[in-house]
């Protein structure tokens, strides 16, 4: 009980924080836009390639993302937490009576929320330039789920590694080095038969490829919803992996305090 | 274990790597109801030992109780215990003054009429009315370190800590937040407050302890250890660049009623004498026969400095500079 009124009261305060930056959903759109705009015109002919199957480029790379825009956002959730640290902001729950993981799970509630706001502008600037989306509203509600729990993952990752790290641009530097590598070694941008076969069995063991074939699966016509579940599953449990990492990185951090 | 303490140290340890030594068998007790100072130079484990009291860091060694709970076996207890204004602070600056009190009171489980009622008081005393909706961020220094004190009172604990409240303020928003702490006593509450300015606990503190290298190398009311130091203090800056301290010393075996003579690195030496004003012509005149020319005298009534000369063995401002670098070794460990 105590864990869920904290992290209400978590959620409320990073709510309260964005609301007065409601700018930021903007800034935070620009990317997504750029890669399906930009991108997708650049590589509309793709689909020309002998076995690539989808025929509009658009409508393949939208799902990809949505989840990827997701992931990419939840890569620096660790930065605030830096400044919570540096402003002593960190130090002062340690020593109220806060249950820890609210300090994790008010972030990324509050993070859900504006993420799922945010996916949902994507799908609907896809839908304007020419996507579509099967299983209506159910498919895309199921892209969302695995957007969010890929990008919670990660999102612990970050802030575990803030907490140990706790320093501005050795975090950068580490999510640069994660987030477009796993991008790249996904089926976001390309069908896996085309991919070169070490990154085929690179990309089996990438959470963000997960997530995006079990999104893209979703709102493709005859989805395999036995494969999506499974999909969905080994990404709840990446979840609670890297939400384990960041409980056990408070305390590796008090003991460097 | 006196119930009547709110604070029991013994023999705290901790250090930072191999070199840094931070705390080093550190022991002291707070009474319940009382302002207590822990007085020293940056670096002398003022922080530190907030810190494992607070139940931050943990203690290498040694064991300790707040607010009648032991620090290491019942951390929970203690947390419910306390109130904490760390040096940085801790505010949300992206959010409000009242949020932050909202917030801070939500924690430890208040909530409702009776927080709001809670925040409105807190405002009004730390006259922070006016500025409970505006965001952190626009606070002058002054204000926001009242507010951090607000926001350490919020759900009424029995101990609140102060790790160098005024540290980096104006003189003028100092003697300000002086007087603010000067109110809280007296409310039952007991104060633990780590300073490094002699003038703040000689002011606030009924009790202190002088921390040095990690160490309480003198405890008491400043009054007791001003008057501990017997007589008033005579400083002589000595003007020979050759001053050598065997010859300072053996020109002063002659002078009688001399006491305690510390001859530190800037050629000035230190001594204590019953009579001041009739002691000094008697040195001035053995440094004359020595051929040691004299630059400059003083004759003062005991300060806290002088208290801190005599127990930790070199002037304040010296420890201040020898620690600078020990400090910055051990927040290179802590902080990063």
């Amino acid at each position: 009980m105590k864990a869920l009124h904290d992290t209400r009261h978590m959620t409320v305060r990073h709510l309260m924080a964005l609301w007065r930056q409601p700018w930021w959903i903007a800034v935070s759109l620009v990317q997504p836009v750029i890669w399906l705009l930009l991108f997708g015109a650049l590589f509309k002919s793709v689909t020309d390639i002998p076995g690539f199957g989808s025929e509009n480029y658009i409508q393949f790379l939208a799902p990809g993302v949505v989840v990827m825009t997701a992931f990419f956002g939840a890569g620096w959730a660790g930065m605030p937490v830096i400044e919570d640290i540096d402003r002593g902001v960190i130090d002062r729950f340690l020593v109220s009576p806060v249950r820890r993981s609210s300090l994790i799970s008010g972030r990324l509630a509050s993070w859900s929320l504006t993420t799922a706001i945010q996916s949902l502008i994507i799908v609907a600037l896809a839908l304007i330039v020419g996507a579509s989306f099967s299983n209506s509203v159910f498919g895309v509600l199921v892209l969302i789920v695995e957007a969010i729990l890929v990008g919670a993952a990660f999102g612990c990752l970050s802030i575990g590694l803030a907490l140990l790290i706790r320093k501005e641009e050795t975090l950068i530097a580490a999510v640069q080095f994660l987030v477009l590598p796993l991008s790249f070694m996904s089926v976001t941008f390309m069908q896996k038969s085309l991919m070169p076969s070490w990154m085929q069995t690179v990309s089996n063991f990438n959470p963000l490829n997960w997530a995006v074939e079990a999104g893209r699966d979703a709102v493709t016509a005859g989805p395999d919803w036995g494969s999506i579940a499974g999909k969905t599953g080994l990404l709840v449990a990446f979840l609670c992996v890297c939400g384990f990492f960041a409980m056990r990185a408070f305390r590796t951090y008090q003991r460097a305090v | 274990m006196s119930e009547a303490n709110a604070i029991e140290a013994v023999e705290l340890r901790k250090s930072y790597g191999e070199d840094v030594q931070a705390l080093d068998g550190l022991t002291f007790s707070v009474p319940a109801g009382t302002v207590f100072g822990l007085l020293g130079p940056n670096g002398a484990g003022k922080s530190t030992t907030v810190k494992i009291l607070t139940t931050l860091a943990h203690p290498d060694g040694g064991s300790a109780t707040v607010a009648g709970h032991d620090i290491l076996r019942e951390p929970a207890r203690v947390r419910e215990s306390i109130g904490v204004v760390s040096q940085a602070g801790g505010l949300d600056r992206e959010a409000t003054g009242r949020e932050n009190l909202r917030l801070q009171g939500q924690v430890f489980g208040m909530g409702g009429r009776d927080l709001e009622r809670r925040i409105d008081e807190l405002l009004e005393q730390f006259r922070l009315a006016d500025a409970g909706k505006r965001l952190v961020r626009e606070y002058s220094g002054g204000m926001q370190r009242r507010l951090d004190v607000a926001q350490g009172l919020v759900h009424r604990p029995q101990v609140l800590f102060l790790d160098e409240p005024t540290t980096g303020l104006d003189p003028e928003v100092r003697a300000e937040m002086w007087d603010e702490i000067a109110r809280l006593s007296g409310a039952g509450l007991t104060v633990l407050l780590t300073t490094h300015y002699l003038e703040e606990a000689d002011r606030l503190a009924a009790q202190l302890a002088i921390v040095d290298k990690g160490r309480v190398v003198a405890e008491g009311s400043p009054d007791a250890l001003k008057r501990e130091l017997r007589g008033d203090a005579i400083h002589i800056e000595l003007g020979s660049e050759t001053a050598a301290e065997a010859a300072v010393r053996e020109a002063l075996d002659r002078v009688d009623g001399l006491d305690q003579i510390i001859y530190d690195e800037n050629r000035i030496l230190h001594a204590r004498a019953e009579d001041g004003a009739r002691t000094v012509p008697a040195v001035l005149a053995a440094l004359d026969g020595a051929n040691l020319g004299v630059a400059a005298v003083t004759v003062a009534r005991p300060s806290l400095d002088d208290v801190y000369l005599r127990f930790a063995g070199r002037t304040f401002g010296e420890a201040e500079g020898e620690d600078q670098q020990r400090r910055t070794d051990s927040e290179k460990e802590a902080t990063r």
